[in-house]
């Protein structure tokens, strides 16, 4: 594994296990964000990726392995799902200033960079979920964040839903200059703008760019560009199984998967549009 | 003016109100109703044990609640269900506080006064301590309100922002265990949770932000504290009880109005 140079690192861990009920989590997990990189982590359910975010957010402590963060680092992170409760009213521009009051304009401000104006009177309960998502990004932006960490951010959108929000992602960290984090369930959808691709299944399976992950031997990758190329449609292949011989944990990643600039997005025709094809669903 | 015994009782609902309405909107927004349950009935294990060991009651119901608090978050860290465990603490505390109590040589208790309050026999000296620990409450609330509402929201959010939830939920249970200690004269121990919640249940309705809604919840309470006074003074009923069925016949009526928001 390549030795890492600890300045551009927003956030790195090494060696992170974790067991829950004797059954590893993660296993020997290395991982890391550079400053201005987007990451995406993919995995079906029960891969750890959750587990993974929740360790480098400092929500869980690992059974082993260390995380690093850069001094002072402010992690915006914007949560998988949440729940607000019935029983607490809940304003949109109340929410945005939760831990820390901001002004009215830095509000704004936030609430227009992804797109909903005018909506700081509204009860987070009547929002949609593409609504309530954005609302939660404007939430992580007024942090002024180094690293924005998007914990499956796009469930439950439909597919110009998810467009919009990772058109909104991309644009922010070109104007911000942040790392984001990414956490997908889908392993069909991952954003073209991802500088790394990780692949995640209680260990690293597979690490580098959007085409070296693509590409990798291991997976047949399918490709549609039908929304600006914004999305990128990516097919994995996970019937490969690892009981007969357990590839090489931690990642053997390609050369460069370390402090890759960005990635360049592989562009295919149309043809292997399996989504589009099936019709995208409004839910 | 602290003479009248009337005044003294209607100065200790309004302290134990204006600290309980607050708190309550968290046990509200938390869903933690049972806890509140448990700790006030818990607390006539302490003050039981204070009795046994001539120790200050205020200081009895505090440890009390507190190790109550950390029994359930360490049995519930070791997979024990909540509502089972509070089920066991609430019921098993007033069982033990009540044999303790028998137990306690020559000491003349009064029970109905424990278990339902004693607001008319407020002295100056427990006046000074409700309003004390009224005063702590809702300081405490106050300076730690961002970082309780947000861990409230979601812990992971709340870590995400630097703030350790569990720190927020322990602040959250010393501010408990205050309430429980000072309204225990109150209301008694059966009903001090029902000086936490109906008040937030009431107003909920009527609230548009967090705030606005404990604010609303600390003079519904008070309103409920004073119109139960005066009321069970000119029907001669039990006090405690009166202020709680004020409070309850208030969330009736906020119940049937048409709701908004």
């Amino acid at each position: 594994m390549p030795a890492h140079p600890d300045t551009t690192a927003l956030i790195e861990a090494r060696t992170l296990s974790l067991a829950r009920s004797g059954r590893p989590v993660l296993d020997r997990v290395d991982f890391r964000v550079d400053r201005g990189e987007i990451v995406t982590v993919v995995g079906p359910n029960g891969s750890g990726k959750s587990t993974l975010i929740q360790i480098l957010i400092g929500a869980l402590a690992p059974d082993a392995g260390t995380v690093r963060r850069a001094p002072g680092l402010r992690i915006g992170y914007v949560p998988q799902s949440l729940h607000i409760d019935a029983t607490m009213p809940m304003p949109v521009g109340r929410f945005l200033a939760l831990p820390q009051r901001h002004g009215r304009a830095a509000r704004a401000e936030a609430l227009a960079q992804v797109g909903l104006q005018d909506l700081e009177a509204q009860p987070m309960s009547a929002l949609s979920g593409g609504q309530f998502q954005r609302v939660l990004l404007a939430r992580a932006l007024l942090m002024r964040p180094d690293l924005l960490v998007l914990d499956e951010a796009t469930r439950g959108l439909d597919q110009p839903g998810t467009a919009a929000f990772y058109r909104i992602v991309e644009d922010l960290r070109a104007r911000m200059g942040c790392g984001v984090l990414m956490v997908s369930h889908d392993l069909h959808v991952v954003m073209s703008a991802s500088d790394r691709v990780v692949c995640l299944n209680g260990h690293i399976c597979c690490h580098g760019t959007p085409e070296i992950v693509a590409s990798a031997p291991e997976y047949r990758a399918l490709f549609g560009v039908g929304t600006q190329g914004t999305l990128a449609l990516y097919r994995h292949d996970h019937d490969h199984d690892h009981d007969d011989g357990p590839c090489g944990h931690g990642p053997d990643a390609p050369a460069g998967a370390g402090a890759g600039p960005a990635a360049p997005v592989r562009s295919h025709g149309h043809g292997h549009n399996r989504q589009h094809g099936a019709g995208p669903d409004a839910g | 003016m602290l003479d009248d015994f009337l005044t003294r009782a209607a100065l200790a609902g309004l302290g134990v109100a204006l600290a309980a309405g607050p708190l309550g909107c968290f046990i509200v927004w938390r869903r933690m109703a049972y806890f509140g349950d448990a700790t006030a009935h818990a607390a006539l294990l302490g003050v039981a044990l204070a009795l046994a060991l001539s120790i200050s009651v205020f200081a009895g119901v505090l440890a009390v609640v507190l190790v109550l608090a950390l029994a359930v978050s360490g049995l519930s860290a070791r997979g024990v269900p909540v509502d089972t465990l509070l089920g066991v603490f609430a019921h098993g505390g007033l069982a033990v506080g009540l044999v303790v109590v028998s137990l306690l040589p020559g000491a003349r208790v009064d029970l109905m006064g424990l278990l339902l309050g004693d607001i008319l026999a407020v002295g100056r000296t427990d006046l000074a301590v409700i309003w004390a620990g009224a005063a702590l409450v809702i300081g405490l609330l106050a300076w730690r309100w961002s970082g309780l509402l947000t861990a409230t929201l979601n812990a992971d959010l709340a870590r995400a922002s630097g703030i350790d939830a569990r720190r927020e939920d322990m602040i959250l249970t010393l501010a408990l265990a205050l309430v429980v200690a000072v309204a225990l004269k109150v209301v008694g121990a059966l009903l001090i949770s029902a000086m936490l919640i109906v008040p937030a249940a009431t107003v909920r309705p009527l609230a548009r932000t967090p705030e606005s809604m404990a604010v609303l919840a600390a003079i519904c309470g008070a309103a409920a504290a004073l119109g139960g006074i005066a009321l069970s003074y000119r029907a001669d009923t039990p006090t405690g009880p009166t202020i709680v069925a004020v409070a309850t016949a208030l969330f009736a009526v906020s119940a049937i109005l048409p709701r908004r928001g």
